[in-house]
């Protein structure tokens, strides 16, 4: 239970999957200017992950034992057709919950934190359970990661930036001190 | 649609509208695997293999692919290339592919790949996405190469793990650490910003030419 815990808060804080291993980068530069949309967006990512993971972890076991070279091609084509499938049963069940995440579940299919996980998964070999928690934590990692730009981002408007500045320039340098805070974090796991 | 010579097709990419400086697609290499010219120079010739190979292939199969799932066709090609970039790096130099590890495999979600055969190669001649691609894999090494060596010198002191400024210069070690990826690209940007705001004082309104739309589908 433990060591599940530790998975868990290693890919949230430790290696957060955008601030230190620049995965998910496209939704971070691109919606992370309210909050509420960060809030959204890391919804429907966490959502992604964990079924993600439980696709991965499915091929993995049953299917790419025969055949390892095929491991990308099938990890995307099954992923991509889930989430699909996954989105229609939304929209059908419960719309309001799809007007909510709708727009970005196939925006999210395409994003390389999703492949990045499967990938990391598997190089980690990681069981079922443990790649669910790796799942959530790298979730909530980009869920954190979103809300404090788009937070960021909102005060930074209202700021006197020079015109040479604003837009992705001063993004980056600000992701990039958030990155530098992160890795504060690094010596988490080493004093556990 | 604007039509474009031949000479557009292949210098466009290179600078003017340069996938990562430019257009801020596959950022996700272009920070991950730039700490040492090496990696950079290894990751860019990776992308610029599976570039021109699935513009090639997207440009031959344009009338044979249906409309509806060309996007899963795209990426079921990409990934094919990438597959085989990935075991041959695996085969020729496996250092290299340690270092670079997952992101070998992202690079079937590079954005920017996806985004020329959708853009350019599905619709042009197979002569026209070549030149295209060339182009375009060509701007994203300069841009790798620039954030490499940046990051290397600075980071290290050395440049393709040559020693430049003797052991008296103490490295700035966050530059070869993740946030040093974030801020090289910054700066790059700013500076780019800096430059063009300088040569155009009164800046017209600017054209901009396909391909720039991309980025909001990425």
């Amino acid at each position: 239970m433990q060591e599940l815990f530790w998975i868990l808060l290693s890919a949230m804080v430790v290696n957060n999957f955008t601030l230190s291993l620049f995965l998910g980068l496209c939704p971070f530069m691109g919606v992370s200017s309210r909050v509420e949309t960060a809030l959204r967006m890391g919804a429907a990512n966490i959502f992604v992950l964990t079924i993600t993971s439980i696709c991965a972890w499915f091929l993995n076991t049953f299917v790419l034992a025969e055949a390892p070279y095929l491991r990308l091609i099938s990890f995307i084509v099954v992923i991509a057709s889930l989430v699909q499938i996954v989105e229609m049963v939304i929209k059908k069940l419960s719309p309001t919950l799809f007007r909510q995440l709708g727009i970005f579940l196939p925006l999210i299919t395409t994003n390389c934190a999703i492949l990045g996980l499967a990938i990391f998964q598997t190089n980690r070999g990681y069981g079922l359970l443990e790649g669910l928690f790796f799942a959530i934590g790298a979730g909530l990692g980009l869920t954190l990661a979103l809300v404090l730009m788009a937070s960021i981002r909102e005060n930074s408007e209202l700021a006197s930036v020079p015109e040479v500045a604003k837009g992705t320039g001063l993004t980056l340098i600000i992701a990039g001190s958030l990155s530098l805070a992160f890795m504060g974090f690094a010596g988490l796991l080493s004093a556990a | 649609m604007r039509e474009t010579t031949r000479q557009e097709d292949l210098l466009r990419g290179i600078w003017r509208e340069n996938p990562v400086l430019i257009q801020l697609l596959g950022l996700c290499p272009a920070l991950a695997v730039t700490n040492s010219v090496e990696n950079a120079l290894a990751m860019g010739l990776a992308t610029f293999f599976v570039l021109c190979g699935s513009s090639l292939l997207v440009s031959t199969l344009k009338k044979l692919i249906p409309h509806e799932v060309r996007i899963s066709t795209y990426i079921l090609i990409i990934a094919t290339f990438v597959t085989v970039a990935d075991m041959t790096l695996e085969a020729v130099v496996p250092e290299i592919h340690k270092a670079l590890g997952a992101f070998i495999a992202l690079i079937v979600v590079n954005c920017m790949i996806l985004g020329r055969q959708e853009a350019f190669a599905s619709k042009r001649p197979v002569g026209r996405a070549l030149l295209d691609a060339v182009g375009t894999g060509v701007g994203f090494i300069i841009a790798l190469l620039l954030m490499g060596s940046l990051r290397e010198l600075l980071g290290n002191g050395s440049l393709l793990g040559i020693s430049l400024f003797g052991p008296s210069y103490e490295p700035w070690v966050v530059m070869i650490l993740p946030p040093g990826g974030f801020f090289a690209l910054g700066a790059l940007i700013l500076a780019l910003g800096w430059i063009q705001q300088r040569r155009a004082p009164r800046s017209q309104p600017q054209e901009w030419p396909e391909g720039v739309a991309d980025r909001e589908a990425a």
